[in-house]
């Protein structure tokens, strides 16, 4: 045995299934038991009167041995040939499936039980469907109880069969499924010969297959600051290195501060000193230049830094007393950040024992209630219209997420949050919702198109940088009379777009304003002709248009894009990419009935008859802006009235006091 | 080097510095013994040679006199801030075990959870770094990392919070306390290869004397038996305990008194 290798592995299943027994087997079979412990449990049930069980070896405290139920998750060591196991005990019962959770969450292998007789049961799904949301990809079933089915192999199949389309639908794979019978020793760390038809390996032979977690060397750095000591005479900042490598003169970028500076020292006390640290490693660094980095920040390279958003899309699975409720205010810990959250829409609530949509026609009817009757505080006006409004008719859109439900939600945080997507980078990608006093939610971040903002161009790549040429934009701003911007119509089919975006284009002309349109249709023709209507082929479309506008708003002039932007992770990846404060999304806000009445180009028909797929509105989703700086009824007022609230808006904006002079004093040419 | 030696020392440092962070009264519990002065050289390594809050130690007066002597002796070379907790009323009226007919639980009871929990609320600390480890007792092995105490000291072990991913419970209502376990992962096993490692100094209580005996555990005189061995280093003992077969407080007699003795001292407010 090498005691420099170790493995956690956690076993879970549901009540009564016999992970406590399994465990007390696994430690009487490899040798593992102190001195007289048997002896002392055997002993021990006896005065109770009650048979002996395996499973008093872990169920250590009164009330579980007189509940014969384990009910905390418990943690015991013990050795094969090949390498020491930790091995976690996580109780199966629904009411401490928190602690199953806890115990889950340290493991980097599991064993999940599934009973012979009693057949797969609502916590063996919800323990497969858990183990799958805390990212453990190393799974083994493991058939309990054989002997109760007379060892036969046509029960064993059977489960099987069946418990493997649960994990298929779930993309899970077991590397492994093993009959055995815990009590009687079978297939636990010695072939059984009441199951000659099973040619598999053994319990033990499964544990010594299982890879120990590697430490992510090879990932992206992230070094989160957990604090800044002053010691010494130096400044220290602490923390431990999540994935990656540091190394002295590293250049880091400081999320979301967004500020550079390099490594000076890499600080440990007591060890051989070495000019570089990697993932795992809790050290302390000094920096070369004095900037203001506090705790909670992350340290990483460029170019690849974690997001930076105050938005993100994630899988939370809550065990609050209290539901998880829209509108509602927790408080998010994800790596040492801590900040305030909302839940600012919940896209689908999860029953994990089912992975049913859980169903919210009856009890959605009363999660509306709820809210309706007691709003929650923080709880905005803004719904969230358009984006589901097809599936706003079917049934509301759900409100709150039950104790042990999963949910999927968007949340927004008050001040940019530094993340990763799990499935890339868990250290950083998982957080937990705290509630009043209580851990009441765990968290994955799940794969969107996020924007991805990196500190200032000059940053964003040692051989790539943005030229500054010799005229100023400040010069082309005197010269023309006004600043370069972007006007970003955003709007369904048919609301108005393209109609608006040419009136605009003339009306600001004729003021001898420096305007030009990208409209949607012309684009698709040239710079984005490779493109189809895919989620990622729109996001290419409108990075590229968002690229393009600008370009043309650094020239000076007033760009203004006609297109549908359906997503809002895309319009925010526009509004990233243009000037500070140069962007103004304009959402032309009308009727899908209306739209569709309008057809100027006989779309809607075709995609009513199926022969458009993905068409917004009908086949794919129109994310409405949830802070535009203007929106406008288009089926209320005329072109010339929402030309001229756009206009007005410009002048509240930052182009007021030129526009206001020129409106005074037209200089430039006028209407032919 | 061992990795697992590196990866509790870097899981106990982040824990360390967790606590550190959160809790303005922070103070550590030290027993003198080998788990609490491995984590207490763990807080020199967490914040760079300093411990940065003061070491409480309960004392019980009933403790093997070198144990005093070599506490004074680290505070010294240490510089260390050192808070001594004792239960005076208890100890003035003489209700101890064995000579006040006090029974060994009864008098870890006021001795050491009482006088704990003296200390506790005469300097307000909330959070309170204990060197518990899971291997060592079934109860223990159920801790958290981040365990709430109430008002009254007691352990709700039948609600404990989830603890995921190094997110720990650090909300609370006032009034109670948290403990904090940065040692909870360590078996006995590596807390004396981290000890041969790191050249820690440990009391010499727990090398075997010319009458080949040795503590495996260290208590109150009356109430902890030493082992027969003929370990005398460091490296004999990590020896001898891959071979034994027996628990490491079985000479720990408080444990012993009923099956949930123990569990009940816990419950209570006891480490």
């Amino acid at each position: 045995m090498n005691s420099s290798d170790q493995l956690r592995i956690v076993i879970v299943g549901h009540v009564d299934h016999g992970k406590s027994t399994l465990v007390g087997r696994l430690f009487a079979d490899t040798g593992s038991l102190p001195e007289g412990r048997l002896e002392q449990l055997q002993a021990s049930a006896r005065r109770r009167g009650m048979p002996f069980e395996w499973a008093s070896l872990t169920d250590a405290l009164q009330s579980e041995r007189d509940q014969n139920v384990t009910i905390d998750t418990t943690q015991i060591w013990f050795a094969t040939r090949k390498r020491r196991y930790v091995i976690i005990d996580a109780p199966g019962h629904e009411e401490f499936i928190k602690n199953m959770v806890t115990g889950a969450a340290q493991a980097e292998a599991a064993l999940l039980l599934i009973d012979a007789h009693e057949g797969i049961q609502e916590n063996s799904r919800r323990h497969g469907y858990l183990l799958h949301l805390l990212g453990i990809r190393q799974l083994v079933v493991v058939v309990n109880k054989m002997d109760l089915e007379g060892h036969a192999q046509a029960r064993f199949d059977q489960i099987q069969t069946e418990y493997q389309r649960f994990l298929q639908s779930l993309g899970l794979q077991a590397q492994r499924f093993i009959p055995i019978s815990a009590r009687e020793g079978d297939n636990i760390a010695r072939r059984s010969s009441a199951m000659p038809w099973y040619g598999g390996p053994t319990v033990l032979d499964c544990l010594d297959q299982f890879q120990a977690g590697a430490p992510l060397v090879d990932k992206p750095l992230r070094f989160p600051i957990q604090d800044v000591y002053r010691f010494d005479k130096r400044r220290i900042l602490a923390g431990r290195i999540e994935s990656g490598t540091l190394k002295v003169g590293d250049k880091l970028l400081f999320t979301p501060s967004n500020k550079v500076s390099t490594v000076k020292s890499i600080e440990r006390w007591n060890a051989p000193a070495r000019p570089d640290a990697t993932a795992g490693e809790s050290i302390g660094i000094t920096l070369d230049r004095q900037i203001f980095v506090e705790r909670g920040q992350i340290a990483s390279l460029e170019p690849s830094p974690p997001y930076e958003l105050t938005r993100f899309n994630a899988r939370v699975f809550w065990m609050g007393r209290q539901p998880l409720r829209l509108g509602a205010q927790y408080k998010l810990k994800l790596a040492t950040q801590e900040l305030d959250c909302e839940v600012e829409h919940i896209q689908r609530v999860i029953d994990a024992s089912t992975l049913e949509e859980a169903s919210r026609t009856g009890a959605g009817g009363e999660s509306v209630t709820v809210s309706a009757s007691e709003p929650t505080p923080g709880s905005s006006p803004t719904p969230h219209p358009k984006s589901h409004s097809q599936s706003d008719a079917a049934s509301p859109p759900a409100s709150l997420v039950r104790r042990h439900e999963v949910g999927e939600l968007t949340l927004r945080t008050k001040t940019p949050l530094a993340f990763d997507v799990a499935e890339d980078l868990p250290a950083t990608g998982r957080f937990v919702l705290v509630d009043g006093y209580d851990v009441a939610g765990g968290g994955v971040v799940i794969a969107d198109s996020y924007p991805r903002r990196t500190s200032d161009p000059a940053h964003k790549s040692a051989n790539i940088f943005w030229n500054e040429g010799k005229v100023t934009s400040a010069q082309r701003e005197a010269r023309n009379g006004h600043p370069g911007c972007v006007v970003w119509l955003t709007g369904l089919s048919g609301s108005g777009k393209s109609t608006i975006a040419a009136e605009l284009e003339r009306a600001l002309f004729n003021r001898g304003q420096h305007a030009y349109v990208l409209d949607g249709d012309n684009v698709r023709h040239g710079l984005c002709s490779d493109l189809g209507f895919s989620p990622k082929d729109r996001k290419e479309n409108i990075r590229r248009l968002g690229e393009v506008a600008r370009l043309f708003a650094d020239a000076g002039t007033i760009s203004i894009t006609a297109f549908i932007s359906p997503y809002r992770s895309d319009r925010d990846l526009a509004r990233s990419i243009a000037p500070e404060g140069r962007f103004v999304e304009v959402y032309l806000n009308a009727p899908l009935e209306v739209c569709e009445q309008r057809d100027p180009k006989g779309l809607y028909a075709k995609a009513r008859a199926g022969e458009i797929k993905e068409f917004t509105g009908i086949s794919a989703p129109y994310e409405a802006p949830l802070r535009p700086e203007l929106v406008l009824h288009t089926h209320q007022f005329t072109v010339e009235e929402c030309v001229a609230q756009i206009l007005e808006k410009l002048r509240e904006m930052h182009v007021e006091r030129e526009l206001a002079r020129l409106a005074e004093h037209p200089s430039g040419p006028t209407t032919p | 080097m061992s990795r697992t030696l590196d990866d509790l020392e870097n899981q106990s440092i982040y824990i360390l510095r967790e606590a550190f962070h959160k809790f303005e009264r922070l103070a550590m519990l030290w027993s003198i013994g080998k788990d609490s002065t491995v984590l207490l050289w763990l807080a020199r390594k967490a914040f760079f040679g300093h411990v940065p809050f003061p070491l409480v130690h309960v004392d019980t007066t009933y403790k093997i006199p070198s144990m005093i002597e070599y506490r004074d002796q680290l505070v010294r070379d240490w510089k260390l801030e050192l808070i001594v907790g004792r239960n005076e009323e208890v100890l003035a009226s003489g209700r101890t075990f064995p000579q006040g007919r006090a029974t060994r639980v009864e008098c870890c009871g006021t001795l050491k959870k009482d006088a704990l929990k003296q200390v506790l609320d005469k300097h307000q600390f909330t959070g309170v770094i204990v060197g518990v480890r899971r291997d060592e007792e079934p109860t223990r092995a159920k801790e958290r990392y981040f365990s709430p105490r109430d008002a009254h000291m007691e352990w709700n072990v039948t609600d404990q919070p989830p603890e995921l991913w190094n997110q720990f419970k650090t909300d609370f209502p006032p009034g109670s306390h948290i403990r904090i376990h940065p040692l909870l992962h360590w078996t006995e096993l590596d807390i004396w290869e981290y000890i041969g490692r790191e050249n820690i100094p440990v009391i010499p209580l727990y090398f075997a004397n010319e009458q080949g005996q040795r503590y495996r555990s260290l208590g109150c005189a009356m109430c902890t038996a030493p082992i027969q061995s003929r370990a005398r280093t460091v490296r004999d003992i990590i020896e001898e305990l891959r071979q034994t077969k027996t628990p490491e407080r079985a000479g720990r007699a408080q444990d012993q008194e009923s099956e949930d003795a123990f569990e009940k001292l816990r419950r209570d407010g006891y480490m």
